[in-house]
């Protein structure tokens, strides 16, 4: 009985760590910002950096937790960005108020992602590791190119499509066309915010951390570990394979509604395969199932490149160099064991002296 | 997490400390935006390099009026993303005027950070009508094009090709309905036909991924096309001169300024392009002494290279930028919002701009008017078509 108190204990610590690293974070950046220190280019890129770090953690549920190996998260973040996108384009002239919009577009792009991401989830999640990794890397493509493949026009009698392109979109003389096939949503309203990207944070940060330390998140892990086990004490397999999936891909979604407002241009090429392999560096840097992890790991690897910007041409170089760097440092069974004997000292000498 | 924190302090220390370099008021500090990496570089590099030798001619004759130029470039690897990155970086240096985005889709978004800022760009390439736009929303004027929007394109084609080869009725059109640059051409280019004297027989489609030319090239050569515009890139271009070599099909080939190019694709037998006419501001081997010197300072400069039409748009950029400080009278003590109101009154303004891809003068909703020049490609080379 102790051992489970000592165990519920250590778990409250290590989630209130994450809590309070990011409120810090938020602290510092308000302070910096207030006082005219911020520097303009990280000011700019503050609400990338929330949308970033919430589609890290969500993938993280998938990897780490949910230990299957999904290449396609990026196409969640397209379905969230491209419906929100658009319902927020429809809407400019409606509804002026900015974070009422807003809150909106947030909800359709969590449920239109959501949504998506159960019914892929159905067949494609009976399939495992590297299978997993192709069929939703396809998917992620697909998604893409499908909204690429849309021409939606506006006017007084309702929404008209075509997938030709924008002459044929039909509309009448006081249509404007919204969104308009590879060149996607432009002169869209940059509606998200810091505020509003890090109230996101806390949000999913909550649902994560909660849902770990559930009965749900046992499960999850149990399957993780051992299906055949897992499935013999009765866990059913697609039902919690799913709640995670669905859950990550939703909150995916709201990460693309962020990212999305944050730029006036919204072109769903940006949501490419490549982007899945930048969220899934995030989480693997971060550590597997680490959720605090993912989020410094996200951070350092958006500002980084842009930090570099200095070193012109040698910017991606340096970059690629500091990732093999801290795979090492976090990763390799040495450095491991070095860092082991260090904090090991570290702790003796604090602890002799208090 | 102590190590992650020392680090990023140390580099928000190090970017402070470059944030203070240099006064205000001792240079011009013109900024740039355009892909030196990824997919788009070839366009951007040519861009960078462009201004960079104007700035540097301008810089050894005394700057803009005794004042010199500082050129800051950055990358956007082609993304909207990095693209407002770079905007935000520029802005953090204190730059007073940027020349930008190279291309489109970047430049939409950035143009409606700049709107907010009031900072004035000046693109030398992205010829979408949606950066326009974005730039110029809600009154606000401070967004310019060097190169001719896409619709202008099919408009001076549909007119050219209606004033200078009038024999010519039937005209098939192959465009890739996949790309912006390409539907956006051939929509103006469709609506002006209506009023020439040819007609359009055939307009098959192609998209990005693409190989086999042969169904459209069948359409236009048994509908009859006398001539065939085709408002798409060099690349599938070149597929469709060897396709259609090989159907024994040879009409006039008519482009626009994606065709330019056409004669470094690898592996292609430039003899197939022979007899192709393209629109195009600028090409390397102009017989004036102005391009001359540019071909020449270019390949110096850059390891024997040719210069494109992009490097020819950044050239001139610089030099727009020049003269309309020059005819506001505007000084390098000024912040960016006070040059941007300054020089977006005066480049409407001044003097016509003789620059390396024609004569040119702005309107105030931000577009250029300079005449295009057709050039048609005679023994693998780009000589002046007279008509």
């Amino acid at each position: 009985m102790q051992l489970v108190e000592k165990m519920k204990k250590a778990t409250r610590r290590k989630q209130m760590k994450t809590y309070g690293v990011v409120l810090a974070a938020f602290v510092i950046i308000e302070i910096l910002s207030l006082t005219g220190n911020l520097p303009n280019i990280l000011a700019g890129q503050l609400v990338t950096l929330c949308a970033y770090a919430i589609a890290a953690i969500s993938l993280n549920l998938v990897v780490g937790i949910s230990g299957e190996l999904s290449l396609g998260h990026a196409g969640f973040m397209c379905v969230g960005a491209y419906t929100s996108g658009l319902f927020t384009k429809c809407m400019q002239p409606v509804i002026p108020n900015s974070n009422v919009r807003f809150l909106l577009a947030l909800l359709i792009g969590i449920v239109a992602a959501g949504v998506i991401g159960f019914l892929i989830g159905i067949p494609v999640l009976r399939l495992r590791g590297d299978y997993l990794a192709i069929v939703t890397l396809a998917f992620c493509q697909i998604i893409k190119n499908v909204f690429q493949a849309f021409y939606i026009g506006l006017d007084s009698t309702g929404l008209h499509f075509s997938m030709r392109d924008q002459f044929s979109i039909k509309m009448a003389a006081d249509g404007k066309v919204i969104a308009s096939g590879p060149q996607g949503i432009t002169a869209l309203s940059r509606d998200s915010s810091f505020i509003a990207g890090m109230i996101l944070l806390l949000i999913t940060l909550f649902i994560v951390q909660n849902l770990i330390n559930s009965r749900d998140g046992r499960a999850i892990m149990a399957i993780r570990d051992n299906r055949i086990a897992a499935e013999s004490v009765g866990i059913s397999i697609t039902k919690y394979k799913l709640m995670a999936f669905t859950t990550a891909s939703a909150m995916a979604g709201a990460a693309g509604v962020l990212y999305a407002h944050g730029f006036a241009t919204l072109n769903s090429s940006a949501y490419d395969f490549n982007k899945s392999i930048l969220i899934l560096v995030f989480v693997v840097l971060g550590g597997m199932g680490n959720i605090l992890g993912s989020v410094v790991a996200a951070v350092i690897l958006t500002v980084l490149p842009e930090m570099l910007r200095f070193l012109d041409a040698y910017r991606m170089l340096i970059y690629a160099i500091v990732m093999i760097v801290m795979m090492l440092v976090n990763w390799s069974p040495k450095a491991l064991e070095l860092r082991e004997v260090y904090t090991s000292r570290f702790k003796k000498k604090t602890g002799k002296e208090a | 997490m102590k190590k992650t924190m020392k680090v990023t302090g140390t580099v928000l220390a190090a970017m402070m400390a470059m944030s203070m370099t240099a006064a205000a008021g001792d240079t011009w500090k013109i900024g740039e935006i355009g892909p030196t990496t990824g997919a788009a570089a070839d366009y951007g590099n040519n861009v960078m390099n462009g201004c960079q030798i104007a700035v540097d001619e301008i810089n050894a004759a005394g700057g803009i009026n005794g004042t010199p130029i500082e050129f800051m470039p950055e990358d956007d690897v082609h993304d909207v993303e990095k693209s407002s990155n770079a905007y935000n970086a520029l802005v953090g240096e204190g730059v007073q005027a940027i020349i930008g985005c190279v291309t489109s889709g970047p430049c939409t978004a950035v143009s409606s950070l700049a709107a907010e800022d009031n900072m004035f760009m000046l693109t030398p390439s992205a010829s979408s009508t949606a950066v326009l736009d974005a730039g110029n929303a809600d009154g606000s004027q401070n967004l310019f094009q060097l190169c001719f929007t896409d619709p202008n394109q099919g408009l001076a084609s549909a007119d050219y090709i209606d004033t200078t080869m009038p024999e010519i009725t039937k005209v098939g059109v192959i465009y890739n309905n996949g790309d912006v640059y390409s539907t956006g051409i051939f929509g103006t280019f469709r609506a002006q036909a209506e009023q020439c004297g040819f007609e359009i027989v055939a307009s098959p489609a192609f998209d990005d991924t693409t190989v086999d030319y042969s169904a459209a090239i069948q359409e236009c050569m048994d509908n009859g096309a006398e001539l065939v515009f085709l408002p798409i890139y060099y690349t599938p271009a070149s597929g469709i001169f060897k396709q259609a070599n090989e159907m024994g099909y040879d009409p006039i080939w008519f482009g626009v300024d994606g065709m330019d190019g056409i004669l470094t694709v690898e592996g292609f037998d430039t003899s197939l392009a022979e007899g192709v006419m393209l629109l195009t501001p600028f090409a390397a081997d102009a017989a004036d002494e102005k391009t001359q010197n540019f071909v020449k300072a270019y390949a110096e400069n850059y390891g024997g290279a040719v210069p494109t039409q992009f490097a020819a748009d950044g050239y001139d950029c610089v030099y727009a930028i020049k003269a309309a400080i020059e005819a506001a009278g505007a000084t390098p003590d000024m912040d960016h919002s006070a040059v941007c109101d300054a020089i977006s009154v005066s480049i409407t303004e001044m003097e016509p701009l003789e620059g390396l891809t024609g004569t040119m003068t702005w309107s105030a909703d931000g577009t250029v008017n300079k005449t295009p020049t057709a050039v048609i490609i005679k023994d693998g080379e780009y000589v002046s078509y007279e008509g």
